[in-house]
């Protein structure tokens, strides 16, 4: 009985979770149309993520590419199926992988770091002065925030997606002596428009979830050093659960959508 | 220090109620702050001190009770009425609250963003920036970054924050706390210096006997959640309730 109590607890707690969240994304909608827009923290925070991301997931996606090439190239030389590997490794990236793994990568970079920096604003009471300087912290510190991973992330995922490609390329180059014109031709010849859609909007939604929840975590952060380590650390694990959750739904859709 | 008080009430809190969850903090708080005067609030740590006077500025929403402020009903007010309300009172956070990722020049322009009802747009901030620096004696620091000002510094930032915007009343909430006896000095002869130029009224929020002694015309203590005992230091000092003497120990 008292393993069932504690259960539905839990999942009491989970759903006033996903209720408080679904309230700070309604807020987020209301103040984004409203002035002052804050284009400059704006700017700042997307140049800001971009910077801090990009090496990272550069790194990431080579190794990636590499490594799925390596992998998957015994299988089709079996079949001697050689040939079709461009074509594959470019729709399982494009498609699935270069999405997923960028925002997983994000989630741990840039939604960490926006968790425990609005975490230490709340607690060491920044962001009460910036209310009480007459500026709207929501605004100048969530909104942007949110914009910003919006915005920047379907471009690391292109950015990592074309690492990706490039490293997968250098395999077949080297064991198999295909030529970069040839590599990319099969490639662009087996990509087609409803590829690269649905994934870039699957990309759009990740990066809100990951400022959404970084930022609903670090707003909301509890007093004392401790709750910075848990806003940022809550942060990355909420959002990797959302992204997968996203994730499932957009394979769906995009099922219905293209393959009626 | 002396300072000429008129009769007008400038804030008035009348039984002030505030709890979070079953945690009843305020109780029927009352306070009143006459122009010019410097009113020393003590409290033991976590009697509500800084819910208080969070609650004067509206950051934190009380249950009951009324708060007026310079003539107008603080938890009536609208967004923008608040915030009008809030440039004429400056507030000094326990913990100084500089923002870390701006230097100390963008500090002090950060609260002429967006009132910019009491001065206008400004276009070269550069002169009040100084002058507040000035204030403080710490013009040279105008580039440095928070990370890099100890804390006596920081605590001296925060204080030209709020003066920017030249408000009639400063909330201090314990300004000297973590800082060593002869910084805590300083910046109590500060807050002095400040109150003879700005002819500010202030209340300070305070575990410091010392700095009480110096700095109060007139003392409230909050035990239990209500003003539980008002009076000039002197009085308080001598009194004989457990209670009360139990502050001056
Ligand atoms: N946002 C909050 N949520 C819940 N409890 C709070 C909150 N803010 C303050 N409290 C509680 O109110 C009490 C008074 O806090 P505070 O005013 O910060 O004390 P102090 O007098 O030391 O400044 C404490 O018991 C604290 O736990
Ligand atoms: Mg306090």
């Amino acid at each position: 009985m008292s393993a069932f109590s504690k259960i539905s607890r839990n999942f009491e707690a989970f759903l006033i979770e996903i209720g408080e969240l679904s309230y700070f994304a309604g807020n987020f909608f209301k103040e984004l149309f409203k002035t002052p827009f804050e284009g400059k923290e704006l700017l700042r925070q997307c140049y800001n993520m971009g910077n801090r991301s990009l090496l990272l997931v550069g790194v990431t996606g080579f190794i990636i590419g590499l490594v799925f090439d390596l992998q998957s190239r015994p299988t089709l030389q079996e079949f001697g199926a050689v040939s079709w590997m461009p074509s594959m490794i470019s729709i399982s990236i494009i498609r699935e992988i270069g999405p997923i793994i960028t925002s997983l990568i994000c989630a741990g970079r840039i939604g960490s770091g926006i968790g425990a920096e609005l975490g230490s604003m709340r607690v060491t009471e920044q962001i009460d002065a910036m209310d009480v300087s007459g500026t709207n912290p929501f605004k100048y510190l969530v909104v942007t925030r949110i914009l910003a991973t919006t915005l920047m992330l379907p471009l690391l995922v292109l950015f990592g997606d074309a690492i990706a490609l490039y490293g997968s390329f250098l395999v077949e180059n080297l064991k198999g002596n295909v030529s970069f014109q040839l590599y990319f031709n099969q490639v662009f010849e087996a990509l087609k428009f409803s590829d690269l859609v649905p994934a870039t909007i699957k990309s759009f939604f990740f990066g809100f979830a990951i400022g959404l929840v970084g930022c609903y975590k670090g707003y909301y952060c509890k007093k004392g050093t401790a709750g910075v380590g848990l806003a940022a650390n809550s942060a990355v694990v909420y959002t990797s659960m959302l992204l997968f959750i996203i994730d499932f739904v957009a394979v769906f859709v995009t099922d219905i959508f293209y393959h009626e | 220090m002396m300072t000429t008080t008129s009769n007008t009430p400038i804030i008035e809190i009348r039984n002030l109620k505030k709890s979070y969850g079953s945690n009843c903090v305020l109780d029927g708080f009352n306070l009143t702050l006459k122009e010019g005067e410097n009113l020393v609030v003590m409290g033991k740590s976590g009697s509500g001190k800084s819910v208080m006077i969070k609650c004067l500025i509206g950051l934190e929403q009380a249950d009951s009770g009324s708060i007026t402020v310079m003539g107008k009903d603080v938890m009536a007010l609208e967004k923008d009425e608040l915030d009008d309300l809030r440039t004429e009172i400056g507030f000094l956070f326990q913990g100084s609250a500089l923002y870390d990722s701006m230097s100390v020049r963008e500090n002090l322009e950060f609260p002429l963003r967006r009132h910019t009802k009491k001065f206008g747009i400004i276009e070269d901030t550069t002169p009040l920036v100084m002058e507040a620096l000035k204030n403080v004696g710490l013009e040279s620091a105008v580039d440095l970054m928070p990370s890099e000002l100890s804390g006596g510094m920081k605590r001296r930032v925060a204080l030209a924050r709020t003066l920017i915007l030249k408000p009639k009343i400063i909330l201090y909430d314990e300004p000297t706390t973590g800082l060593d006896p002869i910084t805590s000095k300083e910046i109590i002869l500060l807050m002095q210096s400040i109150q003879k130029e700005y002819k500010t009224s202030s209340i300070i929020i305070t575990h410091d006997v010392d700095c009480a002694r110096v700095i109060a015309n007139k003392m409230i203590l909050l035990v239990d959640g209500i003003n539980y005992a008002e009076g000039t230091f002197k009085e308080l000092s001598e009194s004989k309730d457990p209670k009360v003497a139990a502050f001056f120990k």
